[in-house]
């Protein structure tokens, strides 16, 4: 199938659709700005830049801090989705700003912190109570049996978990939750995807203790279901489904 | 005001290097973890295609197999005997990776999967072998996360978000700690400590195309390279042949494993004609440099005829979907093509640091031509140089380096902590820092950062990349100090205690002039091509010359200045590099 690929079929395939193909855009952002240095409630600034179509988000908000104002601050690292710093609320919804091309949010785009989490400075949130939560579920494989090599693992049994191993605790699914929003003790859909990812482990040896913690007040039953969480994630877990299947192993008391 | 802490063992960085280190020592000796991202932001996590070792679980393989490969994909520049040892110690290490959660792909009968990877062999080149275990095209962050996992199980103490910017040596040459500013506060805070480990990875944000994460900007090299602490092997930096075109973001080599072939403008399979062994699965720098020829010679395709082809589009839609799901992904986010039907654009993307900060096989890091200890300093994973590497690091081997090395440095560290007390800090321990913070943050007006930051990655791109000379490179030397005195002259807009990254990324760009002018320096004096170092004025290896380390040294006038010290050889002896 690949001899077939000819010259001129690679030569047109998509170079229009690329950084640096075409023309600049206009771009105005509206951030909401917080500096408690400077003032105790929040503000909005605009700016507005020339960008690549086919730039990412987060390229644009660099144009902004190092060309406009040095002090727009916010989370960024790896700028492809992957280690999950960039979460932010982007024209209203949760998303990362590395993975939002330019194109689909030009002229005019709105970008404030995420929700539910009490901002530091401009889009920096404190991920101190994101991560409480993270840690209460035991996030960690439980077994201490001997082996010499190797546990076996089926396929099917590694497939089992494997949607909620992706996760790369970037809290746009929590800071997505209505219920996290209105109560800070919930312990919200970060923290029950990566229960989900350990429960349904058939290595782990912990289940009923994790079942245990999501069974509390603060737990699984807090969820009502509303699937903010499923869109909001940029690594495509389909989190409310894995929120449904802990909601049913605590009912049953096993995975 | 500063504040002061004491541990036993304080570790530089929180990425898998540093996480390994921390679950070793943190058992044992009084631990802290400082990190400038929070842990799981740390870039082992764009890590995509596998870990290797000699498992023989689809193939059979050997771990002597696996020192040849690495040692003759590193064009023989590595030191021998730690390769037998990362290459030993791999299959455990997997093993150990297992046992603590990691999620690897499994094979029918449930054991690890492994698959193909650029230069890795059967028998000593005869052919392409399964080595590579893997967790689809997320290895890294499946390796980053167990670790994270392991250290949360443990309690093990962080500082999130605190960068170092100083090493602490006592007046008797032990190290006594180290500085670190607190983003969220702009406070200095003081580690006391018997023993430190850098593990803050690489420096690839120095070239404008690169699948490196903006933090990664070389600050363990320059804190210690500051502190006369020599940087080894700087001028072989691998370029990934396969980054998306002008982003630079990687599509693993896990992709050819599977089968993806890369093709020129006439639909050619070029790696046919420079690899007709292992063809597309050979070495990173043959693979790039073999790209380089072909835009050379204008077989690249588009407006600028700069890129090439990697082309999936006969695998199994189902085998991007189970074993690349990533990497497809990020070609139709990024680029809008569909790899299931139409090839994807690449370049080479500045990847991997095979220099930086010289240690032994123990992660203690050790200065001139013998090799002397500097008593309770460490460094693993891509910022030390053990050397594993050589001149080109094979895939996989960077995250075995981080889970073999790291494990092998927190033991020492916590014997070390064990055997000894702590070091007197030295007089004015935070001077250095504060004249370097108040240097930037007091200059009202002055030369743009990020100005500064984008014409030294153009012009190492430019200068300094695949190819390089001579001239390019005494052009770049040039450059680099014609930056640096600009450098000198920056002005920062926030002035500010609170999240200060305006005058954090100021702090980075200076770490990044260190290590370009150190990579430069010493590229500019090895007159051979060797692994990823290539310059076209000298295309052969030079053995009777160079095959040898270099190390370049900070002056007090902040000159550079280069020494050499030899390569550790073994069983195996240097021949022509064929794939």
């Amino acid at each position: 199938m690949a001899a077939s690929l000819t010259p001129a079929e690679i030569l047109n395939s998509s170079d229009e659709r690329r950084v640096g193909a075409t023309p600049l855009v206009t771009l105005t952002l509206r951030i909401r700005r917080f500096n408690p240095q400077v003032s105790e409630e929040p503000w909005w600034d605009e700016f507005t830049i020339q960008v690549d179509p086919y730039e990412r988000l987060v390229e644009a908000l660099h144009q902004v801090k190092w060309h406009h104002d040095g002090t727009l601050t916010f989370r960024r690292s790896c700028a492809h989705g992957i280690c999950g710093s960039d979460a932010m609320v982007i024209n209203g919804r949760n998303a990362l700003a590395c993975k939002i091309l330019v194109k689909d949010v030009a002229p005019k785009v709105t970008i404030e912190p995420i929700r539910g989490l009490a901002v530091l400075k401009d889009l920096i949130v404190d991920m101190e109570p994101f991560f409480d939560g993270y840690r209460a579920v035991l996030p960690y494989l439980v077994n201490d049996e001997e082996t010499e090599r190797e546990r076996v693992q089926t396929p099917q049994e590694r497939e089992r978990y494997d949607d909620t191993t992706k996760c790369i605790l970037c809290a746009a699914c929590t800071t997505s939750c209505p219920i996290f929003w209105s109560d800070e003790t919930y312990i919200g859909p970060a923290a029950i995807v990566n229960a989900h990812r350990f429960i349904f482990d058939s290595r782990d040896r912990a289940p009923r203790e994790r079942l245990g913690i999501l069974s509390e007040k603060t737990g699984v039953f807090r969820c009502r279901t509303t699937f903010n969480c499923t869109d909001a994630c940029p690594r495509g877990i389909e989190v409310t489904k894995a929120i449904q299947e802990v909601k049913r192993a605590v009912l049953f008391d096993r995975p | 005001m500063t504040i002061t802490h004491t541990y036993d063992a304080v570790i530089v960085g929180a990425g898998g290097a540093g996480l390994r280190a921390a679950i070793e020592a943190s058992g044992r000796v009084d631990t802290a973890v400082i990190s400038k991202l929070y842990p799981t932001r740390s870039h082992t996590g764009a890590a995509q295609g596998g870990v290797c070792a000699a498992l023989g679980n689809v193939e059979e393989d050997y771990p002597e197999w696996h020192a040849f490969d690495t040692v003759k994909g590193g064009d023989y520049l590595v030191d021998q005997p730690a390769a037998q040892i990362l290459t030993e110690e791999a299959v455990d290490a997997i093993y150990e990776l297992e046992r603590m959660g990691l999620p690897f792909n499994r094979t029918p009968e449930g054991l690890i999967d492994q698959r193909r990877f650029g230069g890795h062999t059967a028998n000593h080149g005869e052919r392409a072998v399964k080595r590579a275990c893997y967790a689809a095209d997320r290895t890294g962050h499946m390796i980053l996360q167990t670790l994270y996992q392991q250290c949360v199980k443990r309690d093990v103490r962080f500082f999130n978000e605190f960068y170092c910017l100083d090493l602490l040596l006592a007046d008797d040459g032990r190290t006594a700690g180290v500085v670190a500013y607190e983003l969220a506060t702009g406070e200095l805070h003081v580690f006391r400590a018997k023993s430190v480990l850098f593990a803050t990875g690489g420096y690839g944000r120095m070239f404008r195309v690169s699948s490196n994460a903006h933090a990664l900007t070389g600050d363990g090299l320059s804190v210690t390279f500051r502190r006369g602490i020599p940087l080894e092997d700087m001028e072989f930096f691998q370029f990934h042949p396969t980054g998306l075109y002008r982003l630079g973001v990687l599509l693993s080599e896990g992709a050819r494993g599977e089968g993806a072939v890369i093709r020129n403008r006439d639909g050619e399979r070029f790696m046919e004609r420079y690899a007709p062994t292992i063809k597309d699965l050979a070495p990173r720098d043959v693979v790039s440099r073999s790209i380089y020829q072909e835009i050379k010679e204008g077989r690249g395709l588009g407006p600028r005829g700069d890129y090439v082809l990697l082309d999936l589009t006969h695998l199994d839609p189902r085998v991007l979907e189970e074993k690349l799901p990533d990497i497809t992904e990020f070609a139709r986010v990024y680029l809008q093509v569909e790899p299931t039907t139409e090839p994807v654009p690449i370049q080479p993307t500045a990847h991997y640091a095979m220099g930086g900060i010289p240690t032994d096989v123990h992660a203690r890091v050790v200065t001139g031509s013998e090799e002397t200890p500097v008593p309770g300093l460490y460094a693993a994973g891509e910022c030390a140089c053990v050397s594993v590497h050589g001149a080109n690091r094979l895939g996989t081997n960077s995250l075995l380096d981080i889970v073999v090395f790291g494990r092998r440095g927190g033991d020492d560290m916590a014997r070390h902590c064990e055997e000894t007390d702590l070091p007197a800090l030295p007089v004015e321990a935070t001077t250095q820092t504060l004249d370097l913070l108040d240097g930037i943050l007091t200059r009202q007006t002055g030369d743009n950062v990020a100005d500064i930051r984008a014409e030294l990655q153009d012009s190492m791109f430019d200068l300094a990349f695949v190819v390089r000379s001579e001239e390019s490179l005494a052009k770049m030397g040039e450059l680099v100090g014609s930056l640096r005195e600009r450098y000198d002259r920056i002005a920062i807009t926030d002035k500010g205690t609170v999240y200060n990254t305006d005058l954090m990324e100021a702090v980075e760009v200076g770490f990044l002039l260190d290590c370009a002018a150190t990579l430069v320096a010493a590229a500019a004096a090895r007159d051979e091509s060797r692994g990823a170092h290539y310059r076209e004025d000298h295309p052969l290896r030079d053995d009777a010359n160079w095959l040898k380390h270099s190390l370049a040294y900070r002056n007090d006038d902040g000159s550079i200045r280069l020494d050499s010290k030899p390569v550790q050889m073994g069983p195996y002896v240097p021949m022509e590099r064929k794939y």
